[in-house]
C-alpha cells in the first residue's frame, strides 16, 4: 500500500532522515520507535505533507501514487491521515463542524455528496460514544480548553469518522494516563482490518501491549536501524535504544 | 487643490454651466448656498429644514478635514462633486447582464445571489427587478397596523415634520464633524423610522426593501427613533457589492431610545474596494450615533464591514439614561490596499449604565486596519461598566493592524476592562484542516469565521449566513 524509497529530508538546512526505506502493506499494523530525535515524528509528517519538511531524494508512492506531488488535502482524502502529537486549538470552530467539513471533503474526492445530516449526526454519535466523549464535547471549539487526553481521543474520534486507509498515529500515547491509553488503544484496535495499515510513532514499548503491532522498526540517526516484530519492542524496552546502535554497527 | 487621481475619481460627465432650471435634474459640481437651496427646494422642504441646512454648511466652511485617523489618501475636492442628482435614467444604465464587469457577476454567483437580483444589484435597467411591489404593500400594511412610520427622509420632512424637527441632529449636531456638517448641509436620501410608545416593531426593517432598484445616496441621512418600551431592529447594506457611480459616501446615522426602548442596528458594508491598487474604490466617512437618552434603554450596533476602500467609522453610543445598555459587535475586514479605521466611543453619563465592544479585525494583503475605541465614564456615571474585547487577526505579512483604545475615567466606582490580542493565521491550524482534507480555502474560511464568532452571532440569522458566504469570498486568494 506505501513504499518508501530511499527518503532522505531535511528541515532548515539539517538533514533528518538519511536514507529510509519502509513498506507497509494493506492489514498490517506498523510500530515506529527510537531515541528522541531520531526522525520518528518527521517520518509521518512528510507522509502528510508538512510544508517545512523538504525531500531532498527518494520516492513515496501510495497505491502507485506519487504522494510528494500530491497536496496535503490530496493525500487525506486518498486516506492518509495524521493523528498529531499536539493537535491544535481552532477558537470558535466547533469540532462536529471541523468533522463534517472534513468528512465532506473526502465524499467530495469520492463523487459522492454531502452526507445526510440524520445520518452524520447518527455515526458521529455512535462513534463518540466509542471514545467515551459525550456530546457536549462535539459542541465545544475544536481542542480549545481540552485536556491532553481529551485531545487524544479526539484525534482518534476523527479516524473513526473519516475511516483513513492509512492511519498514521504520532505518539499518541504521550500525555495518557492509564484510563485514556485504554479508551485510546480501543479505538486504535477497532480501526483495524485487512483493507487499513496503521503506522504507530511512539517512544514507550507501553501502548504496543495495547495495541499490538505486526512490524516493529528502531529509528536511529535518521534510519532504520532494525526490524522485527512485537518482541522485538519488548526487548527494546528491557536493553535500551543503546544496544540497537550497537547491533547496527556491528 | 485636488491631485490629479483624486480629480479622475470624482470626475462625471456633465452639461455645462450652472442650470437652475428647476426642470433640470442634475447639479454640475460645486458647492454654495445656492446649491443647498436648490436642493432643498428640489425636495419641498419647509423653510426652517432650509435655514438647518444653511447653519450646517456655513459651520462646515470653517472647519477642516480630521487628520488624526490612521488613513493616507490624496485630499478631496468638494467642488468638483455634484451635490444633486436624479437617479440614472434607464438609457444610461448597462442594458443587460452583458455588459456589466464578469467578475462582479462571479462574485454574485459565488454568493448565492438569485439571477433576478443580481441585475438590479448590477445597476441593470429592468422594469420590475423583483416582486417588488407585493412584497411592500405588505409590508407597508403590516407596520401602519403597528403603528411604525418607515420612509425615507425627504417624505418624513413633508409628512411627519414635527417628528424630524424634534429629533433631528439632537444626536449629531450639524457642527459635529467635519463630514457630519457636509451631510447636514447636502443629504439627499436616508431612512426614517418611527416606533412608537409600548410598540415591538412586527418585522426587521431593512434598506433593502426601500431603496430597491434606486442608487444609494451619496450623502444619506437616517434617523431612528424608538419611543418608551419601543423595539425595532433595522438592517442596513447588503451583501453584494453594490456598484456605485459616487466615490465619496458621508452618511449620518442618528438613534433615540427612550426609557426601556431597544434599537438593535446591523450593517454589513462591501462596496466596492477599489481595484488591485486600491483605485476608484469607495471612500466612506460615516458618523452614527445612538442616544440612550432614556432609562433601561439599549442600543446595540453590529457591523461587518468588508467593502470601499477607505473606511472612517465609529458607531458610538451615548449612554444618558441610567442603566442604560450600549453594545458594539464589529467585523472589519481589509484586503488589498484598503483601509480602515473603525472603532466606537462609549459615553457614559447616566449611572449604573454598561457597554460591552467586541471588535474583530481581519487584515490580509497590503491593508491597513485601526481599532479606536473611546470609554469615557462620566462623574455622575456612579457604577457604570465597560468590557472591551478587541482582536486582531493577520493573514500574510504585509498587512498590519494598530489598536487605539482610549480611557476616561471621571467616577472611581466604575469598571472598565480591555482585552487585546493580534494573532497571525497559524500555519499549524491551516495544516491541521488541511491534513483532514479540507482545502486551504475553506480552512482559512472556518478559521476566519470561527474568530468573527461572537460577532455573527449578534446579526440576525439569515444576515449571519450571508455575512459567512461574504467573509468567505472576501478572503479567497488571500494565503499562499
Amino acid at each position: 500500500m506505501l513504499e518508501v524509497k530511499d527518503l532522505h529530508v531535511s528541515v532548515e538546512g539539517n538533514e533528518i532522515l538519511k536514507g529510509l526505506s519502509l513498506t507497509i502493506n494493506a492489514g498490517e499494523v506498523h510500530a515506529i520507535m527510537g531515541p528522541n530525535g531520531s526522525g520518528k515524528s518527521t517520518l509521518s509528517a512528510v507522509i502528510a505533507g508538512r510544508e517545512e519538511y523538504e525531500v531532498t531524494s527518494g520516492s513515496i508512492t501510495y497505491d502507485g501514487q506519487d504522494v510528494l506531488e500530491m497536496s496535503v488535502e490530496e493525500r487525506a482524502c486518498a486516506g492518509l491521515l495524521l493523528g498529531f502529537q499536539y493537535p491544535v486549538e481552532i477558537p470558535g470552530v466547533k469540532n462536529i463542524y471541523l468533522l463534517k467539513a472534513a468528512l465532506n471533503a473526502k465524499r467530495e474526492a469520492q463523487g459522492l455528496g454531502e452526507i445526510p445530516a440524520p445520518e452524520f449526526m447518527k455515526l458521529i454519535k455512535e462513534k463518540a460514544a466509542l471514545m467515551q466523549m459525550d456530546a457536549s464535547f462535539l459542541q465545544r471549539s475544536v481542542n480549545e480548553g481540552f485536556s491532553g487526553g481529551e485531545k487524544k481521543r479526539n484525534e482518534i474520534l476523527q479516524m473513526l469518522v473519516l475511516e483513513p486507509r492509512l492511519a498514521m498515529l504520532d505518539e499518541i500515547d504521550s500525555g495518557l494516563d492509564i484510563d485514556a491509553m485504554k479508551v485510546v488503544s480501543d479505538g486504535v484496535n477497532s480501526l483495524r482490518s485487512e483493507e487499513r495499515a496503521i503506522l504507530l510513532v511512539t517512544h514507550y514499548q507501553r501502548l504496543l501491549d495495547y495495541i499490538v503491532p505486526d512490524r516493529v522498526h528502531v529509528l536511529v540517526d535518521g534510519r532504520i536501524a532494525m526490524s522485527g516484530d512485537a518482541d522485538l519492542a519488548r526487548e527494546l524496552e528491557s536493553r535500551g535504544y543503546d544496544w540497537v546502535l550497537e547491533e547496527s554497527v556491528a | 487643490m485636488a491631485t490629479e487621481e483624486m480629480e479622475q475619481l470624482v470626475r462625471r460627465e456633465y452639461k455645462e454651466g450652472f442650470v437652475t432650471d428647476i426642470e433640470s435634474e442634475t447639479l454640475p459640481p460645486g458647492l454654495d448656498e445656492d446649491v443647498i437651496a436648490f436642493i432643498s427646494n428640489k425636495k419641498g422642504e419647509p423653510e426652517w429644514m432650509l435655514e438647518w441646512r444653511l447653519k450646517a454648511y456655513r459651520a462646515w466652511l470653517k472647519m477642516t478635514p480630521p487628520s488624526w485617523a490612521h488613513l493616507d489618501f490624496p485630499p478631496i475636492d468638494y467642488q468638483a462633486i455634484s451635490y444633486f442628482s436624479a437617479p440614472k435614467r434607464p438609457e444610461d444604465r448597462p442594458q443587460s447582464l452583458d455588459e456589466v464587469d464578469p467578475k462582479l457577476l462571479e462574485t454574485y454567483e459565488k454568493l448565492g445571489i438569485p439571477l433576478h437580483e443580481r441585475a438590479a444589484l448590477a445597476g441593470v435597467a429592468v422594469d420590475a427587478v423583483f416582486d417588488s411591489v407585493s412584497v411592500t404593500t405588505t409590508f407597508k400594511e403590516k407596520l401602519a397596523e403597528a403603528g411604525v412610520i418607515f420612509c425615507s427622509i425627504s417624505e418624513a420632512v413633508q409628512e411627519y415634520p414635527e417628528l424630524v424637527k424634534q429629533y433631528l441632529g439632537t444626536v449629531v449636531p450639524q457642527t459635529d464633524n467635519y463630514f457630519a456638517a457636509l451631510n447636514s448641509a447636502v443629504f439627499t436620501d436616508g431612512s426614517f423610522v418611527f416606533v412608537p410608545k409600548g410598540v415591538t416593531c412586527p418585522m426587521e426593517l431593512s434598506t433593502y426593501f426601500r431603496i430597491n432598484a434606486e442608487n444609494t445616496g451619496q450623502f444619506e441621512r437616517t434617523l431612528i427613533i424608538c419611543e418608551e418600551g419601543a423595539q425595532v431592529s433595522y438592517l442596513e447594506g447588503c451583501t453584494a457589492p453594490m456598484r456605485d457611480e459616487n466615490q465619496l459616501h458621508a452618511a449620518v446615522v442618528e438613534l433615540v431610545a427612550l426609557d426601556d426602548a431597544y434599537i438593535k442596528y446591523s450593517t454589513v458594508q462591501n462596496w466596492y474596494p477599489g481595484d488591485e491598487d486600491g483605485k476608484g474604490g469607495i471612500y466612506n466617512f460615516v458618523t452614527k450615533r445612538g442616544d440612550c437618552r432614556g432609562d433601561r434603554s439599549r442600543i446595540s450596533w453590529t457591523q461587518v464591514e468588508t467593502g470601499s476602500a477607505i473606511t472612517w467609522k465609529y458607531p458610538s453610543c451615548v449612554l444618558r439614561g441610567k442603566h442604560s445598555i450600549g453594545e458594539f459587535y464589529s467585523v472589519a475586514v481589509t484586503g488589498g490596499r484598503q483601509q480602515a479605521d473603525t472603532g466606537t466611543k462609549m459615553i457614559h453619563i447616566g449611572e449604573g449604565s454598561r457597554s460591552s465592544i467586541i471588535s474583530k479585525g481581519i487584515s490580509s494583503g497590503r491593508s491597513n486596519q485601526a481599532y479606536r475605541g473611546l470609554v469615557k465614564i462620566g462623574p455622575r456615571a456612579k457604577g457604570a461598566r465597560n468590557f472591551t474585547e478587541c482582536d486582531s487577526l493577520l493573514i500574510g505579512d504585509q498587512c498590519g493592524a494598530h489598536t487605539y483604545p482610549y480611557q476616561e475615567i471621571g467616577n472611581s466606582t466604575a469598571t472598565v476592562e480591555h482585552e487585546a490580542t493580534t494573532s497571525k493565521i497559524g500555519d499549524d491550524q491551516l495544516f491541521y484542516c488541511q491534513s483532514r482534507g479540507i482545502s486551504e480555502e475553506d480552512a482559512v474560511s472556518m478559521i476566519v469565521n470561527g474568530f468573527c464568532k461572537d460577532v455573527f452571532q449578534e446579526l440576525p440569522m439569515e444576515f449571519a449566513v450571508e455575512a459567512e458566504a461574504l467573509l468567505r469570498v472576501t478572503l479567497e486568494g488571500s494565503v499562499g
